[in-house]
């Protein structure tokens, strides 16, 4: 059974295992999808995509920043059969430019990730910008995102 | 002119000049000077009037002896001012034509600049003194897009906002600092757990997922040269490190560095964060004092510290509070290893005293202890001195420690120089730049981070001094500049780690003065003991008193309603939430050694509401599961 004491102004309750089983009565605002407020995910309410969130990492932003836009802008938007079919060109400029940094964008995954990390960024696409960053070679991960070193 | 105006208005019975000195007034033109000048005339009236009418004898003599030294008096007065504006109006006039005369002088020498600035350090190499030469004017451009003032964590983060949203952006970071900008948390956590020897120059840490990384938050091909950022053709961040603005000219948009040279921008963001502070009684103390204290917030500190605590036998941290107890712990836990006494001293009564409960204070001043720290709470320092060789710290109440070296943590002190020549506004209650929701302080100038005094919409005018704070305040920032128009809203959190059993995530507002409510999860009598001891996550040698008291006890209370508390020292604070309140609604949360639910706990104060029963919110937590 729970117990629970009070130091002054501090109250302090001990709870078991099966005092916290029955679910939870306490009442939670609904949130607003659209809200403007909000930090979204990798795609924003109407469609686009946030290339500020924390998930893409600096993919957006560092040197090669601009071809990865485009590259992923293209994927995002094929409506082909298979997606991304005709963004070949810009996967294979953003690639080149990545290998321009080595340190950057790690050799060895480049060749996976570039194509499949479009690929694979669209699906993950987080809601909570709390997430894991996706599988970006980037060499710095969402550290500098809201994500804290001291938490997976 | 109202001055003038009304200065006038008293002296108009006595002047027939009237008309005509108060049109030379309403002409402005040199105002100080005319309002001089136009004054002179009504006290030589007053003379002439008063000498004339009154006539006869003595009488008149005091008075136009009166009369004649005020005249001389007032006269000096005007002398003086009318010949030092002349001499400020020179200087100025001089001072505008050397900076018009001086870009015409910068000689243009980028391509030797270049190859240095664009190759500094490759991430194993050395990371301090870039190898550029003495600051040449020509390593500096005239003008930037967007002007980030700091290097730290959230002008990167800025940075990168910025460039995400505006496609070719051209950023410029400038930075006192010689160092790229580089994440803080580290310094007093990772980098000191680190078993690689040559930690002090690669600067790299493991992270909680094993993987390891600088903290850089990138390596030096990330930024391109500050000469190449108006050519290059997608754009990108150019930082200029070991350079100060010292000056802000918010008019003409421009700023001046240290050296002189001047950039002008057309977005202007303020990071420039803050300086640790000292404890007056050090300030006060002699050199040799002055010397063997670090005020801890750089890679320089880090690696000074570092060096020290393998060469002195005992080091005392003055502060309880993040920065302070991580340390303690750190250097705690290498002290065995390395023969070094740790001793801990802070005013409060436990460890993180403003930050956490009482109760809990008191539980995690035992856990630091365990690290090997030798704390002293309740300690004011009344003075130090340095004696044989040594550091004597005499406490207030009698108490002295004998020591080698001493890291104040006694708080940050936000830097806001810029603010009188920008005439910005600083907030009085919380130091810092005052800025509104959206983090600006004027049209073109934002300020995010340590330096930032904010209106958040949720909680208030605030000031925060936490990493991730600086991270979404200056992603916000970013935004705000690029157009968003979007107030703080995203709660940023933050987390500290004291030893291998006290790791805490927090967010909000989280202050100890404040009435909270803390769940935690207890043991059962049903548990094994190496269940409960998992359960409760704390580590193996707390727990054996626990046990042995848990049987017994869990009986009558699982029997009866009626609390029977265990004996207090024999409590367990393992896992939990705890909730602090204002007007009975929750404005900050800790979750103590439960991870992975910050999402939760944000979602609550967002909210917002008030919960009659915060047990059931503590569910939402689900506390008892790892």
């Amino acid at each position: 059974m729970s117990y629970c004491k009070q130091e002054g102004k501090d109250r302090i309750i001990f709870v078991t295992k099966e005092d916290h089983e029955a679910p939870s009565n306490a009442e939670l605002v609904e949130d607003d999808p659209n809200d403007p407020y909000e930090d979204h995910g990798l795609i924003l309410p109407n469609g686009d995509i946030n290339w500020n969130c924390p998930c893409l990492g600096g993919m957006a932003s560092g040197p090669c920043g601009q071809q990865f836009k485009d590259a992923f802008s293209c994927f995002h938007y094929s409506k082909e059969e298979v997606k991304g079919s005709e963004c070949v060109d810009y996967f294979r400029s953003m690639q080149e430019c990545m290998q321009k940094y080595p340190e950057l964008y790690p050799q060895e995954d480049d060749s996976e990730s570039a194509p499949s990390g479009g690929a694979e960024a669209a699906p993950a696409d987080s809601t909570s910008t709390d997430s894991a960053s996706v599988s970006v070679p980037a060499s710095e991960e969402a550290a500098a995102g809201t994500e804290s070193p001291a938490t997976s | 002119m109202f001055t003038c105006k009304a200065v006038w208005n008293k002296l108009a019975p006595l002047a027939p000049l009237a008309r005509a000195s108060s049109t030379l007034c309403r002409q402005g033109g040199k105002r100080a000077a005319v309002f001089r000048h136009e004054r002179r005339p009504p006290l030589v009236q007053q003379a002439h009037m008063s000498s004339g009418p009154t006539g006869g004898g003595g009488e008149n003599a005091i008075y136009l002896v009166l009369v004649g030294a005020a005249c001389l008096g007032g006269g000096v007065y005007v002398y003086r001012t009318v010949s030092g504006d002349k001499a400020r109006y020179e200087e100025r006039v001089t001072q505008i034509s050397s900076r018009l005369g001086s870009p015409a002088a910068q000689p243009d020498a980028p391509v030797k600049t270049q190859p240095e600035a664009a190759a500094s350090e490759p991430a194993p190499a050395s990371t301090a003194a870039p190898v550029e030469p003495t600051p040449a004017v020509s390593e500096v451009p005239a003008h930037a897009p967007y002007l980030l003032i700091g290097g730290g964590t959230a002008s990167f983060a800025a940075a990168r906002s910025i460039r995400a949203r505006d496609p070719g952006a051209r950023v410029l970071i400038v930075t006192d600092e010689a160092d790229l900008p580089y994440m803080r948390p580290p310094l007093s956590k990772e980098l000191w757990f680190s078993d690689d020897p040559a930690v002090t120059e690669t600067l790299r840490f493991k992270q909680w997922n094993g993987k390891e990384r600088s903290i850089y938050f990138q390596p030096s091909s990330f930024y391109v040269s500050p000469m190449e950022l108006e050519s290059v053709e997608n754009g990108g961040v150019a930082v200029l490190t070991g350079k100060k603005v010292v000056h802000m000219d918010v008019r003409g948009n421009k700023v001046k560095l240290s050296d002189g040279a001047e950039i002008s921008y057309d977005k202007c963001l303020i990071a420039t964060g803050g300086i640790p502070r000292n404890l007056q009684v050090i300030e006060r103390a002699s050199e040799e004092v002055a010397k063997r204290t670090t005020l801890f917030r750089k890679i320089e500190d880090f690696k000074a510290l570092e060096k020290v605590s393998h060469e002195l036998k005992s080091i005392t941290i003055i502060g309880g509070g993040f920065l302070g107890s991580e340390l303690a712990c750190a250097l705690g836990r290498r002290s065995a290893d390395l023969g070094l006494e740790v001793v801990q001293m802070f005013p409060e009564r436990g460890n993180m005293g403003k930050v956490l409960p009482e109760y809990l204070s008191n539980w995690t001043t035992e856990k630091v202890k365990k690290e090997g720290v030798k704390v002293l709470a309740e300690a004011v320092v009344k003075n130090v001195s340095y004696k044989d060789g040594q550091l004597e710290i005499k406490l207030k109440d009698g108490r002295a420690v004998k020591t080698d070296h001493i890291v104040a943590a006694v708080g940050l002190e936000p830097s806001v120089e810029l603010a009188k020549s920008a005439g910005l506004e600083i907030d009085s209650d919380f130091g810092g730049f005052r800025v509104n929701a959206e983090l600006q302080a004027r049209s073109n100038i934002w300020v995010a981070g340590d330096a930032a005094c904010f209106y958040d919409i949720k909680l208030g005018r605030r000031r925060v001094e936490h990493h991730d704070h600086a991270v979404v305040s200056g992603r916000l920032a970013g935004e705000n500049m690029t157009g968003a128009r979007k107030p703080y809203w995203h709660q940023s959190m933050f987390w500290s780690d004291l030893g291998p059993d006290v790791g805490y995530e927090a967010i909000g507002i989280v202050d100890s003065s404040l009435p909270t409510v803390g769940v935690f999860a207890k043991a059962t009598a049903k548990d094994t003991p190496r269940a409960a001891t998992e359960q409760s996550g704390t580590g193996i040698r707390s727990e054996s008193e626990t046990e042995a008291v848990a049987g017994p006890i869990a009986g009558p209370i699982a029997v009866g309603t009626a609390p029977a508390p265990p004996p207090q020292q024999k409590e367990d604070y393992g896992k939990g939430v705890i909730f602090y309140l204002r007007d009975k609604v929750v404005v900050g949360i800790v979750l103590w050694n439960v991870f992975n639910r910050m999402p939760i706990a944000r979602k609550i104060i967002k909210d917002g509401e008030e919960h009659a029963d915060l047990n059931e919110v503590a569910k939402l937590f689900n506390i008892h599961e790892d």
